[in-house]
């Protein structure tokens, strides 16, 4: 008991003191039950609305002769861009031989990013690098920037299709802005939902299946590159030892490139998407709270999934300059 | 019954989706799990390549996922 007693008056030991490192102090005990009440108040003054979940990106604007509709999720790839060539020029300003400060951490990501990439293949890594390395930047940078506020949730208001929330007008400063209120409207009446000006550039299947047509043409190019036309002959081969089966095996190999599109825009796309809709979703049913794990996993999965598209870009680019069999590899 | 057929099928769809991804990482950790108790050393590599072996597992429930979704808001 004396034991435990001791123990016990370190875990739970009073703000003077102090305590041993990890335990909560009464204060940090009190602040965080203050937090909760607080946080559980604002969820019943300001619920949240389920957001309509549309599979397709929400257009801001339509070019008039054109008719081609700026989207929210191009809107944010703009953005990533933006972020990425200002971020470029603002690292590249005064480089020093000794590097310090920004480009040191800058040098240091490319520097792990360059060692792994040369750990799959050492002879032709630096040829592979630039695309790779901008594969998974951009959509490292794209993926966490869609989980800051604003995101999905700040846009225009528009008139729902079907269903709908009701809307509560309020004015601020002399804007009028419409808070959507979580409910359903009436039987007869179309509500309204929110077009949101920015949401995640993976959200959308254009960016994925960009990115995926990019990275399975260049793995062809880089195929050819290195095995010159010879590469071919794993798709179409007249003089294989084993005949008609070696054309069955062409055939798979043509079907296999073409579902390798498939899985690279899904995944991403899935991944992404699904933990927008599981962010949004979250904050209706626990508004606050439950957030903060969830925005944690969207850390985590947009990190890996932007990882494993470069990853898998680079291996498949390895494998096309393979040859038939080890005797082609140095 | 007023939910109609669409909505069973998305339930369906990542229900039954999400079965086998599910064994397929329990299997993926369950034998990096043997390995790291064989080779504590070598954790970080097991670690790497387990996650990534995860994610490509997990991938296949994501298909499932979306067409959850598609059935459910298109």
């Amino acid at each position: 008991m004396e034991v435990m007693q001791d123990v016990m008056d370190d875990v739970m030991g009073g703000g003077e003191e102090g305590c041993a490192s990890g335990c909560i102090t009464r204060t940090g005990c009190l602040g965080l039950i203050i937090l909760v009440a607080v946080l559980g108040f604002m969820a019943t003054k300001f619920p949240v609305a389920l957001p309509e979940i549309a599979l397709p990106a929400e257009p801001i604007l339509t070019l008039p002769v054109v008719g081609f509709s700026i989207t929210n999720t191009l809107l944010a790839t703009w953005l990533t861009m933006l972020i990425l060539i200002v971020g470029s020029v603002f690292v590249t300003r005064n480089l020093k031989v000794v590097p310090t400060g920004l480009q040191n951490l800058v040098e240091w990501g490319l520097e792990v990013l360059l060692n792994l990439v040369e750990s799959v293949d050492a002879r032709r890594g630096r040829q592979f690098f630039p695309l790779v390395a901008t594969i998974f930047i951009f959509l490292l940078v794209s993926n966490w920037m869609g989980i800051l506020p604003g995101f999905a949730s700040v846009g225009l208001v528009h008139e729902a299709d079907h269903g709908g929330h009701p809307l509560q007008e309020v004015s601020i400063l002399g804007f009028n802005i419409g808070l959507l209120q979580p409910g359903e409207v009436g039987e007869h009446e179309t509500g309204w939902t929110v077009f949101s000006f920015l949401r995640s550039a993976a959200t959308d299947l254009n960016t994925p299946l960009a990115l995926a047509l990019i990275s399975v043409v260049m793995t062809q190019v880089v195929g050819v590159q290195a095995q010159g036309l010879r590469y071919f002959s794993k798709f179409v081969n007249l003089r294989g030892p084993m005949g008609p089966i070696d054309m069955i095996v062409g055939l798979l190999e043509t079907v296999s490139e073409l579902a390798k599109i498939v899985s690279f825009s899904f995944r991403l796309f899935g991944n992404v998407f699904a933990g927008e809709v599981l962010l949004a979703v979250m904050a209706f049913i626990v508004p606050y709270v439950v957030s903060v794990p969830f925005l944690g996993l969207e850390i985590f999965v947009g990190f890996m999934q932007a990882f494993v598209f470069a990853f898998l870009t680079l291996i498949f680019m390895h494998m096309a300059t393979l040859g038939h069999g080890p005797e082609s590899e140095e | 019954m007023e939910a109609d057929l669409t909505t069973l099928a998305a339930g369906l769809a990542i229900g039954l989706g999400a079965l086998g991804p599910g064994i397929g990482v329990g299997l993926l950790v369950s034998g990096a799990m043997h390995a790291i108790g064989r080779n504590p050393e070598a954790t970080p590599q097991i670690q790497t390549n387990m996650i990534l072996g995860i994610v490509f597992a997990e991938a296949i429930a994501i298909y499932a996922l979306v067409v959850a979704l598609i059935l459910k808001f298109v």
